[in-house]
């Protein structure tokens, strides 16, 4: 029978099944990170049990660690007790850690690619719900809470029922211009936050298939912004060319039988979905999210909705709060909105790609005036170190940004980057919720050359009309 | 983990959409490395006027009274109703673990968030699916007799409120595991002998998933 990507990759990895078709799926790598996991270790430890694959676990402090110098190490105790109980935890239990001080120190869903810990045909999980980003590679890679972490801690394995099967098909050639993040806010302004819940999202067309693996993890890495805990691309030579070389990737002859399997990761031709959603690429313009909560999006031409124009009540309401804690009034181009602060990184758009985006727009420009802060956060050491060496910290550090040390930083502002009540950002990360960037901060979610833009200009700004402006 | 057989308490209406787990534990409270003491911070951002942090006492605050949880008889509630899409977002635990020791044991919406709908079941809150049109009169009814106490049966997988019954959908495995407070590591390790077995074999056909080995 014919079979999706997401059929292989849970058929592959099924234990057992239960009458009523709950699964026990055998997990291969478990990526931890110090805010999900000091629990699940506490309990590991009251019931004497051990790890049962310690070598599956690659554990990395990300949420709470400062993006400044950080000889001093952490001034906030609570944060620094978190990030000290995750190293006695790697310790106790012998288990890998990028501790803080490490080069390749930086957010679980960049370093794990970075390192080749993800692979094609995978089951990842993490505590953390942007896990789906590793589905980029082919893999069936999706959030878990504390409970869960210590199940797979304890067991290996995770006790699931199979989602059902979704198809987005991003169809054609974007314009110039036009980037991953832009595309996957399209996704979830067309399909909403809910729209996924319920299903594992294969993202495909010739859209997605163009994009780098960059490209790739941005777009699953939203996938849970659309409700779905689980996205993924099918493998292809792009995902072979990145993973191979990598310093936990396989070499030589068991590297060859690997390849062999995994050129085998994508839905057979004829294999049914559950629901296919159509998007024509050539339709996406640069996005701007103006409310709270992800599917509030426009494209940066258009103005700020009315919620008088929605049929649906609770929608509607829901609108109205939205403006009001956004301090905006319907009927506003977007492109008039001010920004205060800019935020380049997240687990979203902190690689490579996304900050030679930004640096091309910030070269040669300089951060408007009326912008309090603009900060470039890298995803991890290593692609700052990358970053470095191509001279893009220069090019940021000349336009007035602030070039820092790698980590989550302002995504959820557990360390100290954060905004103040009323600030408005333009930010290249994935949750515009109320108070997601400190209590009363106002996010707008963007790509990485759209915020720079906003840096630079003081506004949202469609970044084509600024650089054609040169 | 504790059972959940029938429980009677009042119900709390929250009515907004996509209520998501940041705005139900704020992430200041996530640093903390222990599983209690989160009740007090639930809804953080819509509970009080003045911002929190895990060192400040909320006894010291500034109380919303707007804020439905403020209210009495809500501030007792046990039942939370709840718009679509209900726990979307982080996978926090937390958000489960602050609604838990608030003192809620069932949360009504039309739509779960994935991640938190299975969080839930594991430390004995039960979130229950029911149509939007349902949730929609269970609204209306909550609005004209404050204080009202509907009654969850897990059992007969049925919700009583006022004069009528409603039934809801569980899968049997989780039903089993709630209706006996069971602890599913234990369940899972029954099976030890199987996932040894599935790794062994794969170790054979898929040796790149076992580096370090």
């Amino acid at each position: 029978m014919a079979k999706t990507l997401y059929d292989k990759l849970w058929d592959e990895h099924v234990v057992r099944t239960e009458d009523d078709g709950t699964a026990l799926l055998y997990i291969d790598r478990h990526l931890v990170h110090e805010v999900t996991s000091p629990q699940a270790f506490e309990g590991l430890r009251m019931a004497g049990r051990n790890p049962w694959r310690g070598s599956s676990i690659l554990a990395v402090p990300d949420h709470n660690v400062p993006t400044t110098d950080r000889s001093a190490g952490i001034a906030d105790p609570v944060s620094r007790i978190q990030v000290e109980t995750l190293d006695k935890n790697c310790e106790e239990f012998g288990l890998t850690e990028f501790d803080m001080s490490d080069v390749r120190q930086g957010i679980v869903h960049v370093i794990g690619p970075e390192q080749g810990a993800t692979l094609p045909g995978m089951t990842v999980v993490c505590g953390d719900s942007h896990t789906s980003t590793h589905g980029a590679f082919g893999a069936l890679a999706f959030g878990i809470g504390t409970s869960e972490v210590e199940h797979v801690l304890a067991t290996q394995c995770l006790l699931q029922k199979k989602s059902k099967n979704m198809l987005v098909s991003v169809d054609g050639a974007v314009n110039p211009g036009i980037t991953a993040k832009d595309i996957v806010l399209a996704i979830i302004g067309e399909i909403g936050t809910a729209g996924g819940t319920g299903y594992a999202i294969e993202f495909g067309g010739d859209a997605i298939r163009a994009l780098s693996m960059e490209g790739r993890m941005t777009v699953c890495n939203m996938a849970i912004e659309a409700g779905a805990r689980a996205g993924m691309v099918a493998v292809d030579a792009t995902t072979i060319e990145y993973v191979k070389n990598r310093p936990y990737a396989p070499q030589g002859e068991i590297l060859d039988r690997a390849i062999e399997h995994w050129q085998t990761l994508h839905s057979d031709a004829e294999a049914s979905f559950d629901k296919v959603v159509h998007l024509d690429a050539a339709s996406i313009k640069p996005q701007v999210t103006w409310g709270t909560s992800p599917e509030m999006v426009i494209a940066v031409d258009a103005d700020v909705p009315d919620p008088a124009q929605e049929s649906d009540a609770v929608k509607a309401d829901g609108m109205r709060k939205a403006l009001a804690y956004m301090g905006l009034e319907a009927g506003t181009p977007i492109n008039q909105v001010a920004v205060d602060k800019v935020f380049i990184g997240s687990c979203t758009n902190s690689r490579i790609e996304d900050l030679r985006a930004a640096a091309e727009v910030a070269k040669g420009r300089k951060v408007n005036n009326s912008v309090k802060l603009a900060m470039v956060v890298p995803g991890s050491g290593l692609v700052k170190q990358q970053a470095e060496q191509e001279g893009l910290d220069k090019v940021f550090i000349d336009a007035g940004f602030e070039w820092r040390e790698p980590g989550c930083s302002m995504c959820l502002a557990m360390n100290a980057d954060r905004l103040e009540a009323g600030e408005r950002c333009a930010s290249t990360s994935n949750r515009n919720f109320e108070g997601r960037q400190g209590q009363g901060g106002r996010t707008h979610l963007v790509s990485p050359a759209m915020a720079a833009a906003a840096a630079v200009s003081g506004h949202f700004v469609d970044v084509n009309e600024l650089m054609s402006d040169q | 983990m504790q059972a959940f057989t029938t429980h009677t308490g009042i119900v709390a209406p929250l009515d907004r959409p996509n209520v998501d787990t940041d705005a139900i534990i704020p992430k200041q409270y996530l640093k903390s490395i222990k599983r209690s003491g989160f009740g007090p911070n639930a809804f953080d951002d819509w509970r009080y006027l003045d911002e929190g942090a895990p060192d400040i006492d909320n006894a010291t605050r500034r109380i919303n009274p707007d804020f439905v949880l403020n209210q009495p008889p809500y501030d007792k509630s046990t039942i939370l109703l709840a718009r679509e899409n209900f726990g979307c977002g982080s996978s926090r635990e937390h958000a489960v673990w602050a609604l838990t020791d608030f003192g809620f044991r069932a949360v009504i919406a039309p739509s779960f968030a994935d991640i938190f709908f299975n969080n839930s079941f594991k430390n004995g809150l039960l979130p229950i699916a029911l149509d939007a049109s349902v949730v929609d009169k269970l609204f209306a009814l909550v609005e004209h007799n404050s204080g009202i106490e509907f009654t969850v049966d897990l059992q007969a997988q049925t919700v009583t409120a006022g004069d009528e019954s409603y039934a809801f959908a569980i899968d049997d495995f989780k039903k089993h595991c709630l209706l006996n407070g069971l602890d599913d590591i234990g369940l899972t390790l029954q099976h030890a002998e199987a996932i040894k077995a599935y790794e062994q074999n794969r170790q054979q056909t898929a040796p790149w998933l076992f580096p370090g080995k």
